[in-house]
Order: C-alpha cells, then sequence, then structure tokens
C-alpha cells in the first residue's frame, strides 16, 4: 500500500530521530574509548600521548576497583531481591479485591516519584540517623540505642533506600501483568480442585515470568548505575564501603581529574552494561512480533 | 457460607495492604508532616512532634534563604524544554515507523533502545569536557539538550506503541470517502494520538524532573533543577529537618501528583511497550 512517495516521506520523517541518536551515541563513546588510551590528567598538563593499556591496568588494579566492583553487584542483586521478592508478593496481595484498592495503589506507586537526591536525605536523616531518626526513637522506646546506618552498615542501607525507590515499580508492572491473566482458567483450575498453592505454582507464576525478567532487567540498567544515592548519603565511603562502579569513574575522572583513567572506567561500565543490555533487548525484541 | 468466608478474607487482604501501603507511603507522609513544624519541634521525639502546633514558617524560609523558586522554574524548564523537543523529533518518527514499516524498521527501533543502554558514568568524562570547552557547564540549555537525548528513545518507542493502535482500516475508509491528507491528519489521526502524545509528555516530564546524573554532575548554581538543589542540603543543613522537609515537599508534591495521574501509562513507557 505504501507507495514510493510515502516511502521517501517516511525516511525524512525518521531522519531527525535518528541522526541525533546517531551524534549521540557516536561522539561521546569514540571520545571515552579515545581517552581511555591517553595519558590525561588535568594535574598534569605536560604529560600526554598514547598510554596504550596502562589507564586500564590503573584502574583495575587501583585499590577501589576491587571493592567497587564488589558493591555494584551486591547493591543490584540485593535490590533485585528485595524489590522481585516484595513486588510480586504485593501484586499477589493487591490483586485481590479489598476496600479502597485505588488509594492503596496509590500510596505504593509514591516513592517511584521521588527524586533520588530526596529520598536519600529523608532516609539518611529522618530515618537513618543514630540520634534523631525515626529508627534511633523507635529502638529507645524498646530500650536499645540508636544505630549508625550510614555510618556501620553504609551499603545495606543504599541498598534499603534505592529498595524502597523500585518497590513501587517492580509493584506496578508485576500488577499490571497479573491484571492481564485469564480469570476463567484460574476459575477452571479452582474447579478441578487445584490448591491455591498450585495454582501459583502452575498457572499464575508461568504467566508473569515474562513480567519479571522485563522487572529484572529494566532495573538493572538503572541500578548499575546508582550515583545520587552515595553522592549525597555516604560519598563512596567510610573508606571505599559504599563505592561503586559509577561512583568509582567519578572519583577517578572529576576528583582525581584523571581524565585517562576514569574514561578506562567509563568503558568498562559500558561493557558490563551492555551484557545486560542484550538480555533484555531480547526480551523486548520478541514482543515487536506479536 | 462461601459468601461470609470470602468478606472475611477481602476484610484481612485489606487490613494486611492497608498497612503495606501506609508502611510504604510512610516517609512521605512523614516529611509532609514535619514540613508544617518548626524547626525546633521538628527535632523533638516523634510524639512531641505530632502534638506541637502547626506553622509555614519552614516554607517561608526555604523560600527566602535559597532561592528555591529559581530552582523550580530550572526544573520546570529542563523537563519541559527536553520533552517538548524530543516530542518535537520523535512524533514524524514514530509516525512513519507506524504507518509507514519498512524492512529496517524493527532494526531501528531496537538500536535506538540500545543507545539508552549506555550507562552514564561511561560517558561522563567525554560529556563533561565537551560542556567545559563549549562554556555549557551550569547553563539550561546544556542540561535541556542532554535530558532530551537520553530520553528520546524512550519517547520514539512509547509512541510507536501507541500510534500502532490506531487501525490503519480508519485511515482507507476516509480516502474511500474522498479525505485527502491534510484532512486525514488533522480529523481522523491527530484526534487518535493525542491521548498518547499526552501521557508520552507526562512520563517523560516525571523521568527528566528527578534526572539526578547529569543534573548534578552538569550543573553547579545558576541552572541547577531541584535534583542539584536538594542535594546541597546534604549534611549539616540535613539537621535542619523542618526546611529539609519544606524543601523536599514542594520538589516532589508536582511530579507525585502528575506520576498518580498517568500511573497506567507509566507501565507502557518504562517498559518499552513489553507490558501493557
Amino acid at each position: 500500500m505504501a507507495t514510493q512517495h510515502s516511502r521517501a516521506a517516511a525516511r525524512l520523517m525518521v531522519t531527525p530521530a535518528v541522526a541525533v541518536l546517531l551524534v549521540w551515541m557516536i561522539v561521546p563513546l569514540s571520545m571515552t574509548l579515545w581517552f581511555s588510551f591517553q595519558q590525561y590528567n588535568l594535574l598534569y598538563p605536560d604529560r600526554t600521548g598514547f598510554a596504550g593499556w596502562d589507564n586500564y591496568y590503573y584502574f583495575v588494579t587501583d585499590f577501589r576497583f576491587g571493592a567497587a566492583i564488589r558493591n555494584t553487584l551486591v547493591l543490584v542483586l540485593g535490590v533485585l531481591a528485595i524489590t522481585t521478592i516484595g513486588g510480586t508478593a504485593l501484586a499477589l496481595l493487591m490483586d485481590q479485591p479489598f476496600w479502597g484498592q485505588g488509594i492503596v495503589r496509590l500510596l505504593v506507586l509514591a516513592p517511584f516519584f521521588v527524586m533520588p537526591t530526596v529520598s536519600a536525605l529523608v532516609w539518611q536523616n529522618m530515618f537513618m540517623d543514630p540520634v534523631n531518626g525515626v529508627f534511633a526513637h523507635i529502638a529507645r522506646a524498646f530500650g536499645a540505642e540508636g544505630y549508625d546506618f550510614l555510618g556501620r552498615a553504609p551499603l545495606f542501607s543504599i541498598i534499603l533506600i534505592v529498595a524502597w525507590q523500585w518497590l513501587p515499580f517492580a509493584t506496578l508492572i508485576l500488577l499490571t501483568a497479573l491484571q492481564s491473566l485469564d480469570r476463567e482458567q484460574i476459575e477452571a483450575a479452582e474447579m478441578d480442585g487445584a490448591s491455591a498453592l498450585s495454582r501459583l505454582r502452575y498457572i499464575i507464576l508461568p504467566h508473569m515470568t515474562r513480567a519479571i525478567t522485563v522487572v529484572i532487567l529494566i532495573q538493572t540498567i538503572f541500578l548499575l548505575s546508582v550515583y545520587a544515592e552515595i553522592l549525597v548519603t555516604t560519598n563512596g565511603g567510610p573508606g571505599t564501603a559504599s563505592t561503586n562502579l559509577p561512583f568509582l569513574v567519578y572519583l577517578a575522572s572529576i576528583v582525581d581529574n584523571d581524565v585517562g583513567m576514569g574514561a578506562a572506567g567509563g568503558v568498562i561500565a559500558i561493557i558490563l552494561a551492555n551484557i545486560v543490555a542484550i538480555f533484555l533487548m531480547r526480551a523486548v525484541g520478541k514482543n515487536l512480533e506479536a | 457460607m462461601a459468601r461470609a468466608v470470602s468478606r472475611q478474607r477481602s476484610l484481612l487482604t485489606g487490613i494486611l495492604a492497608w498497612t503495606l501501603g501506609l508502611l510504604i507511603f510512610f516517609p512521605i507522609l512523614w516529611i509532609v508532616i514535619l514540613s508544617f513544624k518548626s524547626e525546633g519541634d521538628a527535632i523533638a521525639t516523634p510524639f512531641a512532634m505530632l502534638a506541637a502546633p502547626w506553622t509555614t514558617e519552614a516554607f517561608a524560609t526555604v523560600q527566602e534563604r535559597s532561592d528555591y523558586l529559581k530552582h523550580f522554574w530550572n526544573s520546570v524548564v529542563v523537563s519541559l524544554g527536553s520533552t517538548l523537543i524530543g516530542l518535537l523529533i520523535a512524533i514524524p518518527a514514530a509516525w512513519a515507523m507506524a504507518f509507514v514499516p519498512g524492512r529496517r524498521t524493527k532494526d531501528l527501533l531496537m538500536w535506538m533502545l540500545s543507545t539508552k543502554m549506555m550507562p552514564a558514568a561511561g560517558v561522563l568524562v567525554p560529556m563533561y569536557l565537551i560542556f567545559r570547552d563549549l562554556g555549557l557547564l551550569d547553563t539550561l540549555v546544556g542540561l535541556t539538550g542532554v535530558l532530551t537525548l537520553i530520553n528520546l528513545p524512550i519517547i520514539v518507542w512509547m509512541l510507536y506503541t501507541y500510534f500502532k493502535e490506531i487501525p490503519g482500516e480508519i485511515l482507507e475508509a476516509a480516502r474511500m470517502d474522498g479525505a485527502d491528507l491534510r484532512r486525514e491528519i488533522l480529523y481522523i489521526l491527530a484526534p487518535m494520538a493525542v491521548p498518547g502524545i499526552a501521557s508520552t509528555l507526562l512520563l517523560n516530564v516525571i523521568l527528566a524532573w528527578n534526572e539526578a546524573f547529569w543534573s548534578l554532575r552538569l550543573t553547579a548554581s545558576d541552572a541547577a533543577p531541584l535534583t542539584a538543589f536538594i542535594a546541597s542540603y546534604s549534611s549539616p543543613e540535613g539537621l535542619f529537618y523542618a526546611k529539609l522537609s519544606a524543601a523536599s515537599v514542594m520538589a516532589i508534591a508536582p511530579i507525585l501528583i502528575l506520576g498518580w495521574f498517568s500511573q497506567k501509562q507509566l507501565v507502557r513507557g518504562l517498559t518499552f511497550g513489553a507490558v501493557k
């Protein structure tokens, strides 16, 4: 049906979007690659030239690198565990009929709209503060002492904060998937005497697999680049206890002024993200054919 | 009998769901309460704090002390600006891909999505240097541009899934009835596309409003949107509970309300149409 004429018009309409995204993809990416092989430290402007793999070597052998990789993994996995398990449970609960369903949905959804810097500061000061925080007040009510969450368990505290922001996302998407489930199928299984547990195991969870996969993959993309929450609460510390990969790239390139080393770290971050991205694209791509 | 059981179950579900919902919402509720207390009362024990008189003085202090309005305005300009420019670029593209799909359309869509996968930290170094050399650091233009680019793939995708749902048969019917292209777009397609465009706009304003990597790194004071402004409350100012709460409430209230209205579209937008 499409004529030669409309094809040409279509190409013209797509061009601006493709052009800006192409520039956005190629220019910074090739610059990162280029800098990662250059000696480029803002503190030593006279030292320039090809650096070979030195920047990568220095980044990988930096005493903070091991901790950063470990913290990145713990942060991503910790938040994923809380949000997918909690989100599935919450979605199953909220899918049942009860009074005020719509309002509870809004309450659960709310944290997703809170900007990262606000949620980090609010949790840090109003809840996790060892003296004036809500948790400290609760602890004292039971005769215990306030716990210095961000000082003594910084990564765990950041996981809690980030999980609070992402739990609504998981819940909302899983709930949406759940609501598209064919009710008659469940009723038929019920009539045939399938227990609640086996209905969950054999009908509901298989139906949700795709949504759960999508939730995990999309969250991973965002969680790999958690940054603001760390910057305003612990600044990566104490020591390296809450430094993740994006934060280390920031430390190397902006704080230490070592552009080359920061760029090498950036390349490593891109490779990591792309491994996850390949799986996500596959999951999303399947939907295009349907 | 069965009715009674199910009513009882519904009551239990309700109690459990409400409890969990309120727990999850509690931090937001808490800062709303704190923001209406005086600075001295805000750090009292929770019960004393709740009993203390209500006041709006924290809002007034935040306002006069820190150019709050300027940062609020920056957030509005950056989030609306980047979304509108994004729509301007994305509408024709999504339109063409939905109505005149070619062999490469699917690949093109996947490639656009892939640009979204680039971690910000990966390109922090070059972006920072480009911004520094072009004098774009701490300018609204620079930040708006970057946010346009990072959200463009989501805008194209969302619009595409909406446009895809407009049935092509309607166009044929209109053509049979003698409508020309101009009328076709004006009277048939546009009205059907507006809801999709509106929800895309809404979601992207929310995403841009809350963006916190580039806004923290590429702005300092003049162009700092609320995400960056609030970060300046990290200690020791964070200990001023009432002021921090008031600033936070003002920063999240508009977007929270917008978000509540757009929850259905949110799912589609955030999963690139994979879950509807």
